[in-house]
């Protein structure tokens, strides 16, 4: 069961009072976008053994979204940011590298 | 106009009292939190300051309480909705905002007893302890599988808000979990 911290309103909740919805940082292509940019955008994913990053909301809570970096193995959480970020803040990552050092850092 | 809640005046008595709180007037205004335009507007219609993240304040004119980072739920009499919702309109016009009478929409419970914590806990995952969760703060979450949210008015004395098609549902449960002889005495 995971404990998360959402950002938005610093309640510390449950795992069934959120809801994931995948990968987090996903480049969106829209019209007029080549059709292997638009297959990447809608279908290919990661699926990491390891450090992964994902978009989860506050459904029973808040109502806000947020991003989660955990560990798919440990259900380890490193940590919870912003969903208004392109990509993991910086400190966070380094949190990462220094738990994880065989980690390959963070990929779009 | 003839107005119930979604209760009828559904009452309780175990471990815990559980009442039907009546009719009270609910409106969600969403909207910048930090404009001052909206902190003027709450004053004049609650008497309250914007309140803090997750805390609910009140005065003898009416209660403010925080729901999310842009949204609010303010509390005053239910005859006098229709002119306070005049009135914010009247104030916020031209200002991003949002408010809507959920007067109807929503159930609201009195719950009144030492053990309310423990009879919460048996259905919500949120952590009911004192120190979490003190007087004044308001948590969003879940009971069973429905959408609440409550807060502490005392010690001894909380409110519980639901949606109002869910009210018997919500009712049926926390009689249930406050049956007398199933205290767990553990906050």
């Amino acid at each position: 069961m995971l404990n998360l911290k959402c950002p938005n309103c610093e309640i510390t909740a449950d795992e069934t009072d959120l809801h994931c919805d995948g990968q987090a940082h996903i480049e969106r292509f829209g019209t007029g976008a080549s059709d292997d940019d638009l297959e990447t955008y809608l279908f290919m994913r990661h699926n990491p053994k390891g450090v992964h990053f994902e978009r989860w909301r506050h459904v029973f809570g808040c109502g806000k979204w947020f991003n989660v970096a955990r560990c798919t193995v440990t259900l380890e959480v490193f940590g919870t940011y912003s969903a208004q970020s392109l990509v993991p803040p910086k400190s966070l990552i380094n949190k990462i590298k220094k738990k994880r050092p065989e980690w390959e850092g963070f990929v779009k | 106009m003839f107005s119930v809640t979604g209760l009828n005046g559904a009452s309780s008595n175990g471990s815990i009292k559980v009442k039907d709180a009546g009719l009270t007037g609910m409106i969600t205004l969403r909207g910048d939190l930090k404009s001052p335009v909206i902190a003027k507007v709450i004053k004049i219609v609650t008497g309250t300051n914007i309140p803090d993240q997750r805390q609910c304040v009140s005065t003898s004119k009416g209660a403010t309480a925080w729901m999310s980072p842009d949204e609010l739920l303010v509390m005053v009499d239910y005859e006098s909705v229709d002119a306070t919702i005049a009135k914010m309109e009247k104030s916020l016009l031209g200002v991003h905002s949002l408010i809507v009478n959920v007067s109807d929409a929503r159930a609201v419970f009195e719950l009144t007893g030492g053990s309310i914590r423990d009879v919460i806990s048996k259905g919500s995952p949120a952590d009911m302890s004192s120190k979490i969760l003190p007087v004044g703060e308001v948590r969003r979450t879940r009971i069973a599988q429905l959408a609440v949210a409550f807060w502490f008015t005392s010690d001894t004395t909380a409110r519980l808000v639901c949606f109002r098609s869910v009210a018997g549902y919500v009712m049926d449960w926390l009689e249930n979990a406050s049956e007398k002889g199933s205290e767990v005495g553990f906050h």
